[in-house]
């Protein structure tokens, strides 16, 4: 079998020192994107475990894919959940959530719980999307941008450079920070035109740190015009998977001047647990 | 006069070669990563092709997205000065011409001199030009004639989202995996590179005849999608690719 350059490793968390059994209400959100899937599950108001998964070819199967892989290994059953909520691109189709809830409204209330009530602007690094939101004190939406459908700038497209540069996909933040100088950025419109920018590159003897890191400052440099079109207040925080490659990240960040607020356990969970912390709200009215 | 036009396009150069209002020879090279022994090599072949000498040829122009690589052209001209003039010589009736090239779409508005009166371009992206087929037929594990082929033979609408290339292979695989027909696959990747190049047009006012050329004029499911989205009559000339090359040789002339 041909290796998947862009594969990533898929995980579960749980918190070792919390005992379900013990709360009163466990609910969950389940985060169906377009590459990846998420599902978080609340202990009475708190992150008791999580997992990040590859998004299948439909959205029912990832989404009951992410839960299980979850709840493996805990003891919790499925229907001891009291509330789901769905968010992300397959939210509509996610057959045990009680509930859809955009990404947009999760994201900021996920990274809001993380981050603390100082976040205002949250730039979610997708698969597919690219997202500029702002919000309140209390992880409402103020105010939000997306991009156009287009790879440039978002998860797929550098999966499809990793795949192209044959570097399995985590490395490739580091390796793009290892260079010798900065190189001037690729193409930063297409992906596809990129692709065959970095085989030019290539061709003519720079190394794939080169060609990654000129690939992370087109990345970052697109993001920068998203971000200018909504403005940054402070405090500013990323989420998503690109999130977690520092080639991108550092590169966005000096050229914006501001810094990054991280977010614990897990960036690329924001989604799903501003779904399950939703799941809970709407659990807990409705037993009014 | 004899002079010579060279179109150095993204993916392929193309070179022909005039003499007094004839076409005494066209050829092609694949640019590669050196374009500009790409142009040479094309330009020696017509030349061989049209039995002359390099010395007959008084006057070249160059004219495409890489045009600057040919450092031995006289002039550079625009692609959208180019098509204009290659068309109208071609076709003197024609007032709109798309031309769709591996990495570029182009509508043209123009006059029956051939002067260029409006213009619109896509932002660099493949979703509305030939790299879009070539990355879909790929996905569909097709040659492209194939795919244009069976294209014809599709009888069910299948949902592709033409918006970006790199999206647009996923959403292919994913079809491929619910078991859609590959003809109705391969129609629906037509249809909608003809949308979103229509929809680019549609910012030209867009007036009888229309010419569709560029190398992407030779795929006829394209023409087709184009003539439905466009709701107008479309020619083709005979070698379409040749056009922007063709109206560089000419101006070359004058």
């Amino acid at each position: 079998m041909t290796t998947e350059y862009f594969r990533w490793t898929e995980y579960a968390w749980k918190d070792p020192d919390k005992d379900w059994r013990k709360a009163e209400t466990l609910v969950s959100g389940i985060d169906v994107g377009s590459v990846s899937s998420q599902a978080a599950i609340l202990a009475d108001g708190e992150l008791y475990c999580y997992c990040n998964t590859r998004t299948g070819s439909n959205s029912p199967e990832s989404a009951r894919n992410a839960l299980n892989m979850a709840l493996e290994g805990t003891g919790i059953k499925a229907e001891d959940l009291k509330y789901i909520v769905g968010t992300g691109y397959g939210r509509v189709n996610i057959p045990m959530s009680n509930k859809a809830i955009t990404e947009i409204a999760c994201h900021a209330r996920g990274a809001n719980f993380m981050g603390g009530p100082s976040i205002r602007t949250i730039l979610d690094m997708g698969g597919q999307d690219l997202k500029g939101i702002h919000c309140d004190e209390r992880g409402k939406v103020t105010q939000f941008l997306m991009n156009d459908k287009c790879a440039a700038g978002t998860g797929r497209g550098m999966e499809v450079m990793a795949e192209l540069l044959q570097v399995p996909i985590i490395e490739v933040g580091e390796m793009s920070l290892d260079v010798p100088e900065e190189p001037p950025p690729v193409s930063s419109t297409c992906v596809i035109f990129a692709k065959s920018e970095a085989i030019g590159l290539l061709r003519s003897g720079w190394t794939k740190n080169m060609v990654f890191a000129a690939y992370c400052s087109a990345m970052a440099h697109r993001v920068v015009g998203l971000l200018e079109r909504i403005g940054i207040e402070k405090d500013f925080t990323i989420t998503g998977g690109i999130s977690k490659n520092i080639g991108v990240t550092s590169r966005l960040l000096k050229e914006l001047g501001v810094e990054s607020i991280p977010l614990g356990p897990d960036p690329q969970i924001a989604g799903a647990l501003g779904a399950a912390l939703f799941a809970r709200d709407l659990f807990l009215k409705s037993q009014k | 006069m004899t002079t010579a036009g060279i179109d150095m396009g993204a993916q392929v150069v193309k070179v022909v070669v005039v003499n007094d209002g004839q076409i005494l020879a066209r050829s092609m090279a694949p640019t590669g990563f050196e374009p500009l022994e790409a142009a040479q090599k094309a330009l020696d072949e017509a030349i061989k092709q049209a039995r002359i000498s390099r010395d007959d040829i008084k006057s070249i122009v160059a004219t495409g997205a890489g045009r600057k690589a040919a450092t031995f052209a006289d002039k550079v001209l625009t692609e959208v000065t180019a098509d204009a003039k290659g068309t109208t010589w071609l076709l003197p009736s024609v007032r709109t011409i798309i031309d769709i090239g591996a990495e570029e779409a182009r509508g043209i508005s123009c006059d029956a001199e051939g002067k260029v009166l409006d213009f619109a371009k896509n932002d660099k992206c493949a979703a509305g030009a030939g790299a879009f087929v070539e990355s879909m037929a790929r996905a569909l594990e097709l040659k492209v004639p194939e795919m244009i082929e069976l294209s014809l033979k599709s009888t069910k609408e299948a949902p592709i989202n033409a918006t970006c290339a790199v999206f647009a292979e996923s959403e292919v695989v994913s079809l491929i995996h619910a078991k859609v027909e590959k003809a109705d696959i391969a129609h629906a990747v037509h249809d909608a590179i003809g949308s979103r190049v229509s929809s680019m047009v549609r910012r030209i006012p867009v007036e009888k005849d229309v010419a569709l050329i560029g190398g992407v004029a030779n795929n006829a499911a394209i023409a087709d999608a184009m003539k439905k989205h466009l709701e107008v009559d479309i020619v083709v000339p005979e070698n379409p690719q040749f056009v922007s090359a063709l109206g560089a040789a000419l101006s070359a002339a004058s």
